[in-house]
């Protein structure tokens, strides 16, 4: 009785959390809305599933409890009931999994004409590069990489000259646009997360990932790193800024290049030697 | 079936054995009788105990890393390092060294060869050695505490590369000691998993074929065959990290620049460390789950005096997760980068194992219609992992979707999910089954009231933990922080929250004293059990002495007319059949 009771309360204690409790997902920022769709759909679900089966448990707890000369039924098994449970929990399944694979395809499938930008990780920072006027991302490789050159970027390579290095610490991108985020490790793995725009990617030193996404809303984020990556994980952070195409491209104007970072550097080197 | 003759006895031959008993080793000394004993019973309560010892090192582990995240910083000893390395120890603790051990060595050596009518395990000697390695493997990693630097903080995990770089804590011995430690285990628990499968296969007493064996037996035979395919996937990795970090090798080791300087690696790839480790990962919590699956049908059967229902459905739901569990490993790397049309194949094969697992929730829930049900202790405990596990696995249906796991996934949903559905839910099944065999080990029960006590504590309790912690997972709040900080898109409240589950935490922890006193004061002072105080039906509990002697069954081996689950048989004068009770008249058990 009591036991039976309990377990009907722990069912409605679950469900006023669920529907009570002020901690609910991020308001998005992203074109994402797709997942959050889908996780409503995954808890209406999951959740009539749920109570359906701790509430028939406590019916039965209460209604088929131990009393004085009570013997239970002998039924081995119900090939019917079986196959109608296992029929419709196939059904629920392939609910969640269709559209589930459906929005899957298009997180994978990045649109024609999204803007590349390269998100690189070390511990514990981030670091940003835009392609330059040609629209494309120079070359890169780890053993590139010294201190006139911490990107890694090839040297040789002309596509990469005019690339937009964004070291600061700050990414911007322009509202509205779907974004190519690649994404690049020069020591352990990270990732590349901010709540609000829902996707994520590792980051995997020796190649290259990427995810994409179309910001919708103008604001500063915070960039998390979720895969745990040493000591310094949690703090390894940084800001996206989400703004107007011109607000954007004034800031892009005032980043150096590679080309440019790389006379810097040399300048920088002549006068100390001279020194 | 019920014709009214049913209830006197018949007289049928039993088939003859196909092979002559064979004489056991009878230990000669204290030595070999107790400590380096080669009977499973004391074998299998030197596992046990050993995995409980070290189970209690997490449960310390585990207040460390609840006391810094509900006051972060209030403690000065609980720094970055030791945060990580309490994470990492507590996980590789639970997982390998209590669940996996307790389960297959612990449950498995006392329960096969009693259940299935055998005298032994075939191979006592190599079954004496199991445990030994597994002690050897679990006091390597006990020193790795004891090193400089300390144990590994690499996170259970342990992903290269940053699983032997400096910035990872223990970087230095105790990574090497964590890799030495699992190749030990591995080969500790091979010498024991073959062993359970060959006596299940091989030493099955006169009449128990494979189709009337208690899903004990089922689930922890399954879970041996499974461990003997995903581990070498496991030992493999280790293998080859231990030589990218003592001898250079690059396998899973690509360029890197640490510091400003290159190091000598290049070439390697870090995913597939993570395909060879979640080839293990996977099955492995499926090496935990069946042979819960299994002890808690035989306690909802015995305790609700009603046969499972759909004993058949049950076993071929055991093979089918078995078989499955084998190629849904990526479901775990969904973000990991590799190439994004295996997202399709896992999540295909994840949702489908939720159909044989939703088939055994319902027939685990069925089994309770039209039952008699004793809420002893050992059925609270099975009760409780009915909810937890119910709610673990739904939101295994979010995590194995990969769209929907793309937010979720490095969140504290995730580590709620898996606390629930392989935490909690296995752990509720261990102390079920203590509480329903240690009369059948000691010959004494354990006391009634302090389990009832243990059970709404531990299963409230450890619900009040995990079932809040996927909100903050929703928030987005990343596992592995050390600490949150500021952080806009957290409330505020959320640190109430931890604090919440911090207090939980403790007393769930606390409240498990009660259980260690209750097992060894009613070693003394508990009320005598007899040789069956459940009144249940299959093969263990009907032996000559409690606890059994050595050989188990005296002179002659039981012979087996019936499955284990025949309870309330109409007609029958009791309301259980003991599997090697003779026939009666016009019974058709199968």
């Amino acid at each position: 009785m009591l036991v039976a009771l309990i377990m009907v309360a722990v069912v409605a204690a679950s469900l006023l959390f669920h529907f009570l409790s002020p901690w609910r997902m991020t308001p998005i920022a992203s074109n994402w809305g797709y997942i959050d769709n889908m996780m409503g759909a995954t808890f209406w679900i999951t959740a009539a599933g749920f109570v359906a089966v701790i509430l028939f448990m406590a019916y039965c707890l209460f209604r088929f409890r131990h009393q004085e000369g009570r013997r239970a039924a002998y039924e081995p098994e119900n090939q019917k009931l079986e196959g109608w449970l296992a029929i419709g929990t196939t059904i629920a399944v392939i609910a969640l999994l269709a559209p589930g694979l459906f929005v899957w395809g298009q997180f994978i499938n990045v649109p024609e004409g999204a803007m590349e930008v390269e998100a690189m990780g070390q511990q514990w920072q981030w670091s940003f590069r835009f392609p330059g006027a040609d629209n494309r991302l120079g070359a890169t490789d780890a053993l590139f990489i010294d201190a006139n050159n911490p990107y890694g970027l090839n040297p040789n390579d002309p596509r990469g000259q005019d690339d937009i290095l964004a070291s600061g610490g700050d990414l911007h991108l322009p509202i509205g646009k779907p974004i190519k985020m690649l994404l690049r490790s020069i020591d352990v793995l990270h990732d590349f997360y901010v709540p609000e725009f829902r996707a994520k990617m590792d980051l995997v030193p020796g190649i290259v990932t990427y995810f994409w996404f179309t910001p919708t809303k103008t604001g500063e984020f915070e960039i998390l790193c979720a895969a745990f990556c040493g000591t310094g994980h949690p703090q390894m952070r940084a800001k996206v800024v989400i703004e107007s195409e011109d607000d954007f491209k004034t800031w892009l104007a005032t980043q150096q290049t590679f080309a440019q970072s790389r006379r810097g550097e040399a300048a920088h080197d002549r006068r100390a030697s001279a020194r | 079936m019920t014709d009214a003759t049913l209830g006197e006895k018949e007289n049928v031959l039993p088939p003859p054995a196909e092979v002559e008993d064979v004489e056991l080793y009878h230990a000669k000394s204290w030595l070999t009788h107790y400590v380096f004993s080669q009977d499973a019973k004391y074998i299998a309560i030197q596992y046990a105990g050993t995995a409980i010892g070290i189970g209690l090192v997490a449960l310390v582990m585990s207040w460390v890393i609840r006391l810094q995240l509900a006051f972060p910083g209030a403690i000065p000893f609980i720094d970055a390092s030791r945060y990580y390395q309490a994470v990492t120890m507590h996980g590789m603790i639970m997982v390998v060294y209590m669940l996996t051990a307790i389960f297959l060595g612990g449950f498995g050596n006392y329960l096969i060869p009693l259940m299935v009518g055998a005298r032994d395990m075939v191979f006592p000697y190599v079954n004496m050695l199991s445990y030994w390695v597994y002690l050897l493997a679990t006091l390597v990693l006990v020193a790795s505490f004891f090193v400089p630097g300390g144990p590994t903080g690499a996170g259970w995990t342990l992903y290269p590369p940053q699983a032997i770089m400096s910035g990872t804590p223990g970087n230095d011995y105790g990574i090497i000691l964590m890799l030495a430690s699992l190749i030990l285990f591995i080969v500790g628990f091979t010498m024991g998993g073959l062993n359970y499968v060959v006596t299940v296969l091989q030493g099955r007493t006169r009449g128990m074929t494979l189709m009337r064996m208690p899903l004990t037996v089922w689930g922890i035979f399954a879970a041996a065959v499974m461990a003997l395919l995903a581990f070498p996937g496991l030992f493999v990795a280790c293998v080859m990290l231990l030589l990218d970090r003592t001898l250079g090798t690059s396998f899973f080791m690509p360029s890197i620049v640490e510091g400003g300087e290159h190091l000598k690696y290049s070439g390697g790839s870090p995913i597939l460390f993570q395909h060879l480790f979640w080839f293990f990962g996977h099955p492995e919590v499926y090496i935990v789950a069946l042979p819960a699956f299994g002890i808690v049908s035989d306690l909802i059967s015995t305790h609700a005096r009603k046969n499972i229902f759909g004993y058949r459905m049950m076993v071929w739901a055991i093979v089918a997760i078995g078989v499955l569990s084998m190629v849904v490993w990526g479901h775990h790397m969904y973000v990991s980068g590799m190439n994004p049309l295996f997202g399709f194949f896992f999540a295909v094969t994840t949702l489908a194992i939720a159909l044989p697992t939703a088939i055994k929730v319902y027939n685990w829930v069925l089994t309770l219609w039209r039952a008699d049900i004793h809420f002893t202790t050992p059925m609270l405990f099975a009760l409780g992992f009915i909810v937890t596990f119910v709610n673990g696995g739904i939101t295994g249906l979010y995590l194995g979707n990969v769209i929907v796991d793309v937010p979720l996934s490095a969140t504290m949903f995730v580590v709620a999910h898996f606390h629930m559905v392989m935490g909690v839910a296995p752990v509720l099944v261990i102390f079920g089954a203590i509480y329903h065999w240690y009369p059948k080990i000691t010959g004494r029960m354990l006391d009634e009231t302090l389990g009832k006590i243990h059970f709404w504590i531990t299963f409230l309790g450890a619900y009040a933990i995990f079932f809040p912690m996927h909100y903050l997972g929703l928030v987005g709040v990343p596992r592995r922080f050390y600490e949150l900080g500021e952080t806009a898109f957290v409330p505020h409240s959320a640190a109430a929250l931890n604090i919440f589950i911090t207090v939980a935490a403790l007393i769930v922890g606390a409240a498990q004293a009660i259980f260690f006193f209750n097992v060894f004061w009613s070693l003394r002072h508990g009320k005598p059990s007899g040789g069956n105080p459940w009144r249940a039906t299959s093969l263990e509990w009907q032996t000559p002495e409690t606890p059994p002697g050595h050989g188990n069954w005296g002179k002659e081996l039981p012979i087996v007319y019936r499955w284990a689950y025949a309870y309330s048989v109409p007609g029958a004068p009791e309301d259980y059949l003991p599997q090697n009770a003779p026939p009666l008249k016009g019974e058709h058990s199968p």
